[in-house]
């Protein structure tokens, strides 16, 4: 941690967006914990919950960022990295169940007692031990992203053919997670969590330290983007995008670079999605839809692709729309009102919220030097050599 | 004409420090005696059909240590698939493709043919064009290109001074922070010369590096190409433009129909029936 390193990571827009995650996730828990109920100042936690599930989908446009913005991998399936986070918190929630469920029995979580499981399958041995789960929902995520990578990119799949084959994936792990005979709870999925870590879930408490860690989280995630697109390997990344077999015939091996990123970005995503299930108390086959990783895809589109702090951005900001729209006269008209959403911000913002803002100042930033340059420029000085003629 | 001056030699650019090991040192050796040519790059009797077309057929070719070739042929002649046969982008149906007379160009891919040290400028130039014109050259350099040497790459003292000395090479020092895809076209066949020279390959593959190019961008790449080939650097360029290779005279190789049609000084070769009939017209 050099302050050069420092210097290099932090921009003006990455610190302030960095300051804002931390004040919000201090004073938010803060707010629903210690002022009184009738303050107006105070976050209900139903509120507090919901700006939660915002963190967490902010943290998945992220994931989505580092490999489309920035490496021109457009997966469309990315939801299945959250949504398998997710299902290994979900297991370590339902094993922490023990006998308190409606079965009561000690072992089993009751949709096994109900489908009459014998004993416990193998696949949910260390579930009951959170560091066991806690690694899974890195581990899991990642060896499907890995092997799932080493394939398709080595096979040099590309373009509009891997995002389908994502989908596809998606596609296929919903229909998988759907059977009750696969053992992860059929459509109902896991839910009637207690507790977490010997905290009950429901608890304001535990809740505000949830909302704290997502937004934790979300800035050790940003930092670890930030450090990799301001690294030497970001410009390879870039490069990557911009002009792949280029890149290839200067002697980088273009498979090791978006296998690295595709695996870390899908780690990514399996913890927001971790971070998901304890706040909205329920996984289920549905987040593996691939819809859902389309929409991810929007959020990032909406905020700034290539801009890590616009795909946070997007991600709060179109799903603060659809809280919005979902609940009132217009709830049926919110797929149509997402999908114009979507063609418009392509039409007119092509560069996303922060890409057009950024463009926006930097056009402003050298017209004002260009101004003050002009006599300069007017000796010649910073005409290129080349296009000199005698 | 104030400008035109040869570019200052290109001054060998240091490789990573010589190997000492003696394991690799014998290795190489060996590798030495089981050359099977002396030549840089050895092509025999090379063939590549697409879909029943025959691009290259039974084509040989040899180019010697430190020499510099022009390719000439009317469109279609194969000479851009030449070099993607010898760069990894295109396998050959038949034929011996061989660098340093050790490397079996055929088994390889593009990334390990490009670590060996072939660089290519492509037809079209293809910058980074989002990236500056110093980050350009800094992705070319020769040095670590895993993916954990780039995430833990620090700038080093040597590099800098690698990259400015290209800069300086190629004139673009003063352009060296702005972006790629804001350089005219002539600029940007410049910068991707720059780039083979970042590279340091031993063997450089330029196909057209004059085209779009004024007569004095022209005149001046010529200087510039031989500057890097006086500098021990096996080079084969193509180019259609007639003036511009007589410019840099050197053995000239016509390709027709994927096949050597002829070879020799420029003088033998347009003055050559076939060649003329063919490519150069009466």
């Amino acid at each position: 941690m050099t302050p050069h390193f420092l210097t290099r990571t932090l921009d003006r827009s990455a610190t302030i967006f960095l300051l804002i995650v931390a004040a919000v996730g201090i004073l938010i828990p803060l707010s629903n914990l210690l002022l009184p109920a009738d303050s107006p100042l105070q976050v209900p936690t139903y509120l507090m919950a919901l700006f939660g599930k915002y963190v967490c989908y902010a943290i998945l446009a992220l994931s989505i960022d580092l490999i489309w913005g920035y490496c021109g991998i457009l997966s469309l399936g990315h939801g299945a990295f959250f949504a398998l986070g997710g299902y290994a918190m979900g297991m370590y929630l339902m094993r922490q169940i023990g006998s308190r469920g409606v079965y009561g029995n000690p072992i089993l979580p009751d949709f096994m007692v109900f489908l009459n499981y014998k004993a416990l399958p193998w696949y949910w041995y260390g579930f009951d031990m959170f560091w066991f789960a806690a690694a899974m929902v890195l581990i899991a995520p990642g060896i499907l992203a890995f092997v799932f990578g080493w394939l398709t990119f080595r096979s040099r799949v590309s373009g509009v053919y891997l995002s389908i084959i994502t989908q596809a994936m998606t596609y296929a792990l919903l229909l998988a997670f759907f059977r009750n005979d696969f053992g992860f709870g059929g459509n109902n999925g896991l839910t009637d969590f207690k507790d977490i870590l010997g905290f009950n879930v429901q608890a304001d408490g535990t809740r505000a330290a949830l909302f704290a860690l997502s937004c934790l989280a979300l800035i050790v995630g940003f930092l670890v983007c930030r450090a990799i697109v301001t690294s030497k390997l970001g410009k390879v990344l870039i490069a990557i995008r911009d002009a792949e077999s280029r890149t290839r015939f200067l002697g980088y091996r273009v498979e090791s670079y978006k296998l690295f990123v595709f695996t870390l970005s899908a780690c990514m995503a399996g913890v927001a999605g971790a971070l998901y299930v304890p706040q909205v108390g329920i996984i289920n086959p549905g987040e593996f839809a691939p819809a859902n990783s389309i929409e991810a895809v929007i959020w990032v589109a909406v905020g700034g692709r290539g801009t890590l702090v616009g795909a946070a951005l997007g991600a709060v900001v179109v799903n603060y729309a659809k809280t919005v729209f979902t609940s009132g006269a217009l709830a049926p008209y919110w797929l149509f009102m997402l999908g114009a959403l979507f063609i418009l911000v392509t039409l007119l913002l092509p560069k996303g919220i922060i890409g057009t803002f950024n463009a926006w100042s930097e056009s402003r930033k050298a017209s004002n030097s260009a101004n003050a340059d002009s006599a300069a420029a007017e000796d010649g000085v910073t005409k290129p050599h080349l296009a000199e003629k005698a | 004409m104030t400008m035109i001056e040869t570019p200052a030699p290109t001054t060998p650019v240091s490789h990573a420090p010589a190997i000492i090991d003696p394991a690799v040192a014998a290795r190489e050796a060996e590798a030495r005696q089981k050359r099977i040519t002396s030549a840089q790059l050895y092509l025999d009797g090379v063939h590549v059909s697409f879909d029943g077309f025959h691009a290259i057929n039974n084509l040989s070719m040899v180019l010697a240590p430190g020499e510099m070739r022009a390719i000439i042929g009317p469109n279609g002649a194969g000479k851009t698939t030449m070099m993607d046969i010898i760069t990894g982008k295109t396998k050959p149906d038949e034929g011996d493709v061989y660098f340093d007379g050790i490397h079996d160009l055929t088994l390889l891919d593009e990334t390990k043919i490009a670590e060996l040290g072939i660089g290519r400028k492509f037809q079209k130039p293809t910058v980074f064009e989002s990236q500056t014109i110093y980050d350009n050259l800094l992705l070319a350099l020769n040095v670590d290109h895993s993916v954990r040497g780039t995430l833990f790459w620090r700038g080093s003292r040597g590099e800098a001074e690698r990259i400015d000395k290209v800069l300086e090479t190629i004139r673009l020092t003063d352009s060296r922070d702005r972006l790629a895809g804001n350089l005219s076209h002539g600029q940007k066949q410049w910068l991707e010369i720059g780039m083979l020279l970042a590279q340091d390959p031993k063997l450089l593959l330029v196909d057209e590096p004059v085209a779009g190019m004024t007569d004095v961008e022209t005149h001046q790449t010529a200087e510039l190409l031989k500057a890097i080939n006086r500098d021990n650097k096996t080079v084969m360029v193509v180019e259609h433009d007639m003036t511009f290779v007589r410019e840099l005279g050197v053995k000239v190789t016509c390709l027709h129909e994927g096949t050597v049609l002829a070879e020799g000084t420029i003088d033998d070769v347009s003055t050559n029936d076939r060649v003329v009939e063919v490519y150069l017209g009466r």
